[in-house]
């Protein structure tokens, strides 16, 4: 089983958690066109390889926070908070 | 060569050493009026359409790997429209009619047995959406018939359909068309079919980049080199996005992993499908004897061809609550397929932003079934420029608009 390692736990079984996707959207104006908001909300880059995502811990301490996780390995690369800045 | 019962009975005598090929191993030529990328169901369907509807044979079909060998050889292998919105009934069951006339159309068994599926409720809210889901059904014209507890039992007598069961059978329903048909010869016999009708189906053949001149797709760089086309259509699932970026632009699509696993083979105890939406289990069993399970996505992004062992434990433990006499059974494999999910469940089949390039993707954890309508419709676009009628509402544009099919019974299950 994957195991994520949670900031503030530490790694744990990946069915404690939820992933919430994609993360650094950043919300459009709401002047926003229709395709922006079209962009905002469904479009995503989807890659294979390095994806930088939202994870919850919500059968522990119930954390919100980013993981840096390849989607064809599954390893992790490195977590850090909700409002942290993107690994170089 | 046609296969008959003739044919069979002159192998027979004369050791079987007149079959030839199913179909060609052409080298690519320099270049295609149409050039399809992705040789599983869709893709070859949609040359076997362009070839027979459209008497457009001067195609190719590159595929990365072999035919068949992504999720057209790791799905459940179920059939059955049982939709909700009069876009996607029209479509899935349009579908579930070709697949009807397939054997006869391609000269290929592929094994179609429609031996019903049957959908539980396991509480009064499950009656509830039921009632509203075969409603639904049979105001778009698809035979649905709802079921009590006894009747379920009758589908499916191995069923724990005792009142004190871990997931009671309240009732549910049933269409009596849906069944399972043979996946690989699904590919097999479009592959054969299209290749019969002079279409190049080349196997090992990746590709690495779109040719684009003064913005417009005029072919594809390859593993096995350039091959121009005047279109390109892209049917590639779960790696749809994957090639979306090497030609500039995305989709409103998530891959994720979709499991499914084997038990061994055992004599004849289901001759129905079983779904449990409650739980996300879904259970039939093969020709084989094998008895068939399907899971829910492993709810992260994945490109992992395998999927995780917390989603195996979930649908083992739903499927045992549902049948306890397959406890003893052993499991002999287990695998996943990566689905192309987009947030409303249903499929994009039509043009993309890049002038001549277009996509038939979005089916998610549903594609199997829709192989036969995914190729009539998308060779259609690709033939004459213009969306099928049944495909008009499946266009990318409709995430800008807003208008979108939000099939929530698209895989049946929850997710």
């Amino acid at each position: 089983m994957m195991q994520i390692p949670c900031i503030c736990c530490g790694p744990r079984d990946e069915n404690e958690f939820v992933c919430g996707g994609t993360s650094h959207l950043s919300r459009p104006d709401l002047g926003a066109s229709d395709e922006e908001w079209g962009r905002y909300l469904f479009f995503r880059e989807n890659p294979k390889g390095l994806h930088l995502e939202r994870w919850r811990h919500v059968q522990g301490c119930g954390l919100w926070f980013n993981v840096a996780r390849d989607t064809v390995t599954h390893a992790v690369k490195s977590v850090y908070p909700i409002t942290g800045a993107p690994p170089p | 060569m046609k296969y008959s019962a003739w044919s069979l009975l002159r192998g027979a005598l004369s050791g079987h050493r007149h079959w030839s090929a199913a179909w060609a191993d052409p080298t690519p030529r320099p270049s295609y009026d149409l050039v399809i990328v992705g040789g599983g169901g869709h893709g070859l369907a949609t040359a076997y359409y362009l070839a027979k509807n459209h008497g457009i044979t001067n195609v190719a079909v590159v595929e990365r790997g072999w035919l068949g060998g992504g999720n057209t050889g790791r799905n459940t292998t179920i059939v059955r429209s049982n939709y909700l919105f009069p876009e996607s009934a029209r479509l899935y069951d349009f579908s579930l009619k070709l697949y009807e006339g397939l054997s006869q159309d391609l000269n290929f068994n592929i094994m179609l047995s429609q031996r019903g599926l049957v959908m539980l409720a396991h509480s009064r809210h499950d009656l509830d959406s039921m009632s509203r889901w075969a409603n639904a059904m049979r105001m778009n014209g698809i035979a649905a018939e709802l079921l009590g507890r006894e009747e379920v039992g009758e589908m499916a007598p191995a069923l724990d359909l005792s009142p004190h069961a871990r997931l009671p059978v309240l009732g549910g329903f049933a269409q009596r068309r849906a069944g399972t048909a043979r996946h690989d010869a699904v590919a097999w016999g479009y592959a054969r079919a299209a290749s019969a009708l002079g279409v190049h189906i080349i196997q090992n053949c990746e590709v690495r980049g779109f040719v684009q001149e003064s913005g417009k797709v005029v072919g594809v760089d390859t593993s096995r080199g350039r091959i121009r086309a005047e279109r390109v259509g892209i049917a590639a699932a779960g790696h749809s996005s994957v090639l979306a970026k090497l030609a500039g632009f995305q989709l409103p699509v998530t891959s994720y992993a979709l499991q499914a696993m084997v038990t061994e083979p055992i004599k004849p105890i289901l001759d129905t499908v079983v779904l449990s939406p409650g739980t996300g289990a879904y259970v039939s069993q093969s020709d084989k004897g094998e008895i068939v399970l399907g899971a829910m996505l492993d709810l992260f992004p994945s490109y992992a061809q395998r999927g995780s062992f917390a989603v195996k434990q979930a649908i083992i433990a739903a499927t045992l609550a549902l049948f306890p006499s397959f406890s003893r059974l052993q499991l002999m494999r287990q695998w996943a397929g990566i689905v192309d999910v987009v947030h409303d469940s249903s499929p994009i089949i039509g043009p993309t932003p890049i002038p001549r390039l277009y996509i038939n993707c979005g089916w998610g954890t549903g594609g199997f079934k829709a192989i036969p309508v995914g190729g009539w419709t998308f060779a259609h676009v690709l033939a004459t420029g213009k969306s099928h009628a049944l495909a008009a509402p499946f266009q990318l544009e409709r995430f800008i608009s807003g208008r979108l099919i939000d099939e929530a019974a698209a895989s049946g299950i929850a997710h």
